[in-house]
């Protein structure tokens, strides 16, 4: 017979209900996706579902592990999820895919699968695109395409033309700034009043898709599936340098919230930082990680070669990570004082 | 009011006490047999002071209690000794343990009990009372209960705390206890109070059992001013609020560590059945032959049984029925008791509940997946350690580490293997690493001494060895004392034969002169030299062939010294566990 051991009552939960929480969680901001920019995220999101899933069917079965207890664990779907929303709707198909496999083979199952990966995997695939397809992951879509000329355009089968496209805000006000140069004409308000891409405070239509994640990640806070030290300490970490940058060059820094509504900010914040096979597990420690990665996004974002510095920021501290937790673990009951 | 303290982390499982608690106490009737193990406390092992044949009285003692640390254990009824040896015990390892089986012949004759006044005592002779009626923790530790009435010498006595919080779910015996015989109680609480002498008297009660902290607050009220520093205190239900140190962190707010002794912080704690028992011991003369029992889980007929020490647990839980899915007893909670190997084991003073166990009240656990490092059972443990990396060392076997991560500050109370949404048996794991830990130090005291033996060997050998040179050298000495005496004394004789005779004496003994003041002087040194040795050789064979007796004797002296003075302590930090 099995030793089994006390406690002998179980509380339901399963890793397949986290990860299940955390899809839900991101239905309001795939929701607003959909409703601003039209279907076409649901295309990348079907793709890199379907090649997550194959991907880790054919790695379990490489690496002889059982194939129903970890293909429906949905840690692979996560993932999926995570590439396909923070690539650019307008991203060819084989990019996807080929970003999801990546994810999935490399950077999950070859460390060892569920638990074992050191880096987050959508980050990894995200890195690896915009460092080998730059042009391409940087291609978003205006609001008004057809979802008809949308979904040529992902399969290939209409040249990618500059109209459909359009620079992130993010892209749009470096590279407005980069182009003014020292001239002072050139204001970070004046730059949002004059595009196109620019809503009240950050991106168009961007703004309410990151109010939406951050709607999904106050309830994931409820649900106890992630706790508040992450998010909070990313906004804060962000914030931290965006603001005093922004009070003393208003017109070459934009404002923090600008900076919070726009990228993987949000989605960062509360599903990126989060995950807990590659972030840091102490209460301190989760602190200086997340305020780390909203600071180090900051600085790459504006003074770095990248649209955005989310992904590069989440990669350089989860190598951080057992240092972190090293230094920072909590006293032990009764051991307090010393 | 008294201000109430938080502990971190905790569990609330469904209770399911409500099942146990419809009916009063019953008194579980006589088996045919009662198999006493005599080990049912911490520390030393009784020595059997029966043999097979004896009649026995009800409450006869019938092991004595081995050093300080050690509790007797008395014949449950009167009938007769049928076996002393080795029985399936009540224990997760199925292994057996020494026992004296009693058949009992349904007289159910008292011994001539022997009620005292214990104010006309002295405190240490009520501790010797106590140590002799076997009363030991009985919310499942089983720590002598003597050995937690002293107070620090250093640190006043502030707090005592009574632990009727009972936090595991099902169990009961608490419960009815306070409700039924609340009096008794705090009558026994009042003589740890006597000894102790704190300044407050604080008895915690999980909010869910409100009938119990009113029979606990009426007893109070009605035993006067006596006990006016007595307060029954309600607490939050919260799994595992009724662990020792919890609780003493609710009431008090102070934290124990495992590496402290509850009294250094000016606490104390025992729970309301050990002061029940307590009391019985000394007004009423009983030494603790029985328990309250919760039956309850897979049954019918969930309830408390007052229980006989030694009954055998299936015929105890047949008592309340249990359906015909039943597959197994847990004896304890569902949160830190254990399956029993052995149905046929007997109930012990650890015994607290017994659980009919279904697959269905108690579904077999999902498969173990890999460790998400969701920080669940960090957030759930109640001494703030970091279950998941210690998981990740006891996996990994680096045993060093998890000591690191304070793996002996864990309770195994559970609360990580509760919450674990990757199914891991946390506790397993950190039962494995302690005990490999525990194995490893034995193993390495052994080598020490081994060791230590092969050293001392070697010196003896190499000791015999200079002594039986010297013993010729003496000899040698002597003989060329002799002969230069002779010679000397030739030496007045014609000087024509001296010449030849000093020739000869300086011969065979170089090393000794020819004057007589040498010749003093070696004797002399000769003498010293013996004296030494003799002393050297002596102190050592005082212990070395010695009648078994002397030397159990000499090894109580140790222990008892090692106990007073504390090094080497091995007992574990006082304290009773759940409940």
């Amino acid at each position: 017979m099995e030793l089994i051991t006390s406690p002998y009552l179980l509380k339901e939960a399963s890793v397949q209900r986290v990860m299940l929480k955390v899809l839900l969680a991101l239905l309001p901001g795939i929701a607003a996706y959909v409703w601003l920019f039209g279907p076409a995220i649901l295309v990348h999101l079907v793709l890199a579902t379907l090649t997550a899933l194959a991907a880790e069917a054919l790695m379990l079965k490489v690496r002889g592990r059982p194939l129903g207890m970890f293909l429906t664990d949905l840690s692979a779907v996560v993932t999926a999820w995570l590439i396909a929303l923070t690539f650019p709707p307008l991203a060819p198909w084989w990019l996807t895919i080929t970003a999801t496999l990546f994810a999935i083979v490399i950077a999950k199952q070859l460390y060892g699968g569920l638990g074992q990966n050191p880096f987050n995997p959508a980050m990894i695939a995200y890195a690896i695109s915009i460092v080998s397809f730059p042009a391409l992951m940087s291609q978003w879509p205006g609001t008004d395409g057809h979802f008809s000329s949308q979904l040529q355009v992902i399969f290939g089968l209409v040249p990618r033309l500059d109209s459909m496209t359009s620079a992130t805000p993010l892209d749009a006000l470096k590279t407005a700034l980069m182009l003014a140069g020292d001239s002072h004409s050139t204001t970070v308000a004046g730059i949002q009043a004059n595009s196109s891409a620019f809503g009240m405070i950050a991106g168009r239509g961007w703004e309410w898709i990151a109010i939406a994640y951050l709607l999904g990640g106050l309830w994931l806070i409820q649900q106890r599936v992630i706790t508040w030290h992450m998010p909070t300490a990313f906004i804060a970490g962000l914030t931290i340098i965006a603001a005093p940058l922004w009070l003393w060059h208003p017109d070459t820094y934009a404002s923090p919230l600008f900076h919070l509504l726009s990228g993987g900010a949000m989605l960062g914040a509360f599903f990126i930082v989060t995950d807990p096979v590659s972030g840091a597990t102490t209460p301190r420690g989760k602190l200086i990680f997340a305020a780390g990665i909203g600071l180090m996004a900051y600085l790459i974002r504006v003074f770095g070669g990248y649209p955005d510095g989310v992904a590069f920021a989440v990669l350089l501290f989860n190598i951080c990570v057992p240092l972190i937790d090293m230094y920072t673990q909590p006293p032990v009951f009764g051991l307090k004082d010393k | 009011m008294l201000q109430l303290f938080k502990f971190k982390g905790g569990v609330k499982p469904a209770t399911n006490k409500v099942q146990s608690v419809t009916l009063p106490i019953a008194v579980a009737p006589l088996p045919t047999r009662l198999a006493v193990p005599l080990h049912q406390s911490i520390g030393g092992m009784p020595r059997p002071i029966v043999e097979v044949g004896d009649k026995v009285l009800k409450g006869q003692k019938i092991g004595e209690a081995d050093g300080w640390i050690s509790a007797a254990v008395h014949a449950p009824t009167s009938g007769t000794v049928i076996e002393i040896g080795l029985y399936p015990a009540a224990h997760p390892s199925g292994l057996t343990a020494a026992t004296v089986v009693i058949e009992p012949d349904g007289q159910d004759r008292w011994i001539d009990r022997q009620p005292v006044d214990y104010a006309t005592l002295e405190p240490e002779a009520v501790r010797e009372l106590l140590r002799e009626a076997g009363v030991v923790g009985l919310g499942g530790a089983v720590f002598p209960t003597h050995g937690k009435l002293t107070a620090s010498k250093t640190v006043p006595m502030e707090e005592m705390v009574v632990n009727g919080a009972e936090c595991e779910p099902y169990i009961t015996c608490d419960d009815l206890l306070m409700r039924e015989r609340a009096e008794e109680v705090v009558r026994g609480a009042g003589i740890f109070r006597d000894l102790l002498r704190p300044k407050k008297v604080l008895i915690g009660i999980e909010d869910n059992k409100p009938e119990a902290a009113a029979a606990m607050r009426a007893a109070i009220t009605a035993l006067g001013d006596a006990f006016r520093e007595f307060e029954v205190v309600v607490v939050p239900t919260r799994y595992p609020a009724g662990g020792a140190k919890q609780l003493i962190r609710v009431l008090t707010g102070k934290e124990v560590p495992a590496s402290k002794r509850s009294t250094d912080l000016g606490v104390q704690c025992f729970n309301v059945a050990t002061a029940y028992t307590a009391w019985r011991a000394i007004a009423h003369g009983e030494p603790v032959i029985s328990r309250l029992v919760t039956v309850t889980g897979n049954v019918d007929q969930p309830r408390n049984y007052e229980v006989l020490i030694g009954t055998p647990m299936d015929e105890l839980l047949r008592l309340g029925q249990p359906k015909a899915d039943t597959d197994g007893i847990i004896m304890g909670g569902p949160m830190m008791g254990f399956l029993v190997p052995d149905q046929a084991a007997p109930v012990v003073k650890a015994t607290n509940c017994l659980i009919a166990h279904s697959p269905e009240l108690f579904p077999p656990k999902p498969p173990e997946m890999p460790c998400i490092r969701c920080g669940e059972c960090a957030r759930a443990c109640p001494h703030e350690l970091q279950p998941f990396e210690m998981y990740w060392f006891s996996r990994a076997k680096n045993f060093g580490k998890t000591q690191e991560y304070a793996i002996f500050d864990c309770i195994e109370c559970g609360c990580c293997s509760y919450v674990c949404p990757s199914r891991i048996p946390l506790v397993q794991y950190f039962r494995f690493a302690k005990s490999e830990i525990w194995t490893r130090e034995r193993e390495k005291e052994a080598a020490e001494g081994a060791k230590n033996r092969f050293e001392f060997k070697q010196l003896r050998e190499e000791r015999e060895k200079a002594e039986k040179a010297e013993k010729l050298a003496k000899a040698a000495a002597a003989q060329a004392a002799k002969k230069a005496a002779e010679a000397l004394a030739a030496a007045s004789a014609p000087a024509e034969t001296a010449a030849p005779a000093s020739a000869l004496v300086a011969a065979p003994a170089p090393d000794a002169t020819s004057t007589p003041d040498a010749v003093k002087k070696a004797t002399i040194e000769a003498a010293m030299e013996r004296a030494r040795a003799q002393r050297a050789a002596v102190q050592p064979k005082n212990i070395d062939h010695l009648p078994p007796a002397v030397e159990k004797e000499i090894a109580e002296i140790d222990a008892r010294h090692t106990q007073v003075f504390g090094t080497a302590d091995t007992a574990p930090a006082d304290g009773e566990k759940n409940n």
